[in-house]
């Protein structure tokens, strides 16, 4: 039987303010335990939260982004659970009353060539939780002896963006992630960073036969820490589910643990985290009755977002859509494009650049593209040195490698290499008269009609100029010579 | 409503409660008749009512986003029972759950 899958995500991400979400204390990421906090993020007694108005103002642009209704009448709630991670065994979120809903982003597929469009069941906003460590055990809380609570985290403003289950395979899920990301990264209300924790993936996910509507009971997967965790997670977790499906197995509704170095999920204690959360008004709390005004000026400063960029990239700069799609994936490479572009090298050259030869290189040392040696003035000197002749695009390649290693311009290196191109005519004819004269066969083959053989010939000038040779004008000697 | 023993129980490991049996029995009991007392609103007809959070008609208290003064590490750890390296130090979380 064929089966699918149905995923849906919940997204945590913490907003950049720079006091907490409901008192002054600072949210400086980092610091030694304990001394980013007050009475109120420590749960004291007799204190009293307050609304960070800048995080609502946050969320409400997050909101308007991902097209979503706001609510002019919101409330914060209280979610009790008995966990070290909150001071006060609840805490501060939103339940029935979210500040967004009823959004959707629109995902494009461009290796498989379609595009889908995620339904955003709500954004709400609430308090993040203390961070923990797990002293023995290995640092894993199952076997730990005892945990060390820091609440310099705690109170940090949180947002969750929940999703509808409309994503059907894992890469769905991740280009999902992905395009959340840079919408949130061009709105720049957090830094969105998977490694700092500042963006956090849950899962959830189910499999059902092909054609049927009625959901499969879903698990929830947790810890999957990076866009790669996420779809390989997701990949073992469906494959799992439809084993089990038909082995004649039940599916349990549980909470499920990615381990990202042997490449499965299993069951986490779920009795710890029975979901009866009692949500209540915060009585500390009175609503909130937002200003339709203000909303509407909110909405007015929206910056440019991804989609639009991406097809302002398109118009533009008269770039095809999978270009477009690839450098708008997140803020950092758009600037990095454009930033090259205005230095006046040509755009579509630029982004080849960037999509094959730099994306390759970034890959392999899983760097971002602002973290690297190349900034946008190499590869606009690298590309317009290709563009005046220069140098060959071949010579360009061998050496990235170098540029990407030092930081240093590719003038720079050519010079030090001496690469420069050789594109004066008699030059170089002397070299292709010297080639056929000592190929006899493969200049007999080529006129004998086999094509192959000019390659080959062409190879051998490349050869004795070590690559330096201008290649359009070594094909165009050639061909003269031969006919 | 009838609240039964095993609400009770519920109820208790929810709020990290260790009762004995008699404490159970008398709890339900208890509990019943406070949700047969509030129960006795629903008698009213209150379509046109609004839900109720709060007492006092104020909405909007926002702060500025300001920062202040923090504690000490000191300071914030002063009523923990016990620290290590900066931390409030809490037993074990994940097993057996402690006696009450």
């Amino acid at each position: 039987m064929e089966y699918e899958a149905v995923i849906g995500l919940e997204i945590h991400v913490e907003l950049l303010t720079e006091s907490k979400m409901f008192c002054d204390s600072t949210t400086r990421f980092g610091e030694e335990p304990n001394t980013q906090v007050c009475p109120v993020c420590l749960g004291m007694p007799g204190t009293l939260p307050v609304i960070n108005k800048k995080a609502i103002e946050q969320t409400v642009k997050t909101g308007l982004a991902l097209n979503c209704d706001i609510a002019l009448f919101s409330q914060f709630h209280r979610k009790n659970y008995f966990y070290p991670d909150m001071p006060k065994n609840y805490q501060i979120s939103q339940y029935d009353l979210p500040l967004a809903s009823g959004g959707y982003v629109e995902v494009e597929m461009e290796e498989e060539g379609y595009t889908t469009t995620v339904g955003i069941t709500r954004v709400h906003l609430e308090e993040d939780t203390g961070k923990l460590v797990h002293v023995g055990g290995a640092g894993r809380i199952a076997g730990a002896e005892y945990s060390l609570v820091d609440f310099n985290r705690a109170g940090v403003p949180l947002m969750e963006i929940v999703t509808e289950p409309d994503m059907r395979i894992p890469v769905e899920a991740k280009a999902f992630a992905q395009k959340l990301r840079a919408i949130i990264q061009s709105l720049g209300v957090s830094d969105v960073s998977m490694e700092k924790g500042s963006m956090r993936l849950d899962v959830n996910c189910s499999v059902r036969p092909k054609g049927v509507e009625e959901f499969g009971v879903k698990t929830e997967i947790k810890n999957l820490n990076s866009f790669r965790s996420l779809e390989r997670g997701l990949a073992y977790e469906i494959k799992r589910q439809i084993e089990a499906v038909e082995a004649g197995e039940e599916i349990v509704q549980e909470t499920r643990h990615w381990d990202e170095t042997t490449g499965r999920t299993s069951t986490l204690r779920t009795k710890e985290y029975a979901h009866d959360y009692r949500y209540f008004p915060d009585p500390d709390l009175v609503p909130m009755e937002l200003d339709p005004a203000w909303i509407e000026e909110i909405t007015s400063t929206l910056p440019e977002l991804p989609d639009e960029r991406r097809r302002r990239f398109m118009e533009e700069y008269g770039l095809p859509s999978h270009d477009a799609t690839l450098l708008t994936a997140t803020k950092a490479s758009a600037d990095f494009y454009e930033e090259a572009v205005s230095l006046g090298a040509n755009a579509k050259n630029v982004s080849n650049w960037m999509i094959v030869e730099l994306a390759s290189y970034l890959n392999a040392e899983n760097l971002e593209i602002d973290e690297c040696a190349v900034t946008p003035r190499h590869i606009a000197e690298l590309v317009k040195m290709i563009d005046a002749g220069t140098i060959s695009g071949k010579i360009a390649k061998d050496i990235f490698g170098e540029m990407f290693e030092t930081g240093k311009l590719p003038s720079i290196i050519v010079e030090e290499r001496g690469l420069i191109q050789i594109s004066d005519e008699s030059e170089i004819a002397a070299i292709v008269e010297a080639v056929i004269e000592e190929n006899p066969k493969s200049v007999e083959d080529y006129r004998g009609g086999k094509q192959q053989a000019l390659g080959f010939l062409v190879g051998q000038v490349m050869r004795l100029t070590k690559g330096r040779a201008n290649p359009a004008l070594v094909n165009k000697l050639l061909k003269e010579k031969l006919s | 409503m009838a609240i039964s023993i095993k609400d009770v129980e519920h109820i208790a490991w929810l709020a990290r409660l260790a009762l004995t049996h008699e404490e159970k029995e008398k709890f339900a009991g208890q509990l019943s008749n406070i949700l047969e007392h509030a129960g006795k609103i629903s008698e009213l007809n209150l379509k046109n009512v609004a839900p109720t959070s709060h007492a006092v008609p104020v909405s909007n208290v926002f702060r500025d986003d300001v920062s202040g003064p923090c504690l000490e590490q000191d300071e914030a750890l002063a009523n923990a029972p016990k620290r290590e390296d900066g931390g409030f130090v809490v037993p074990k979380i994940v097993g057996e759950p402690a006696a009450m």
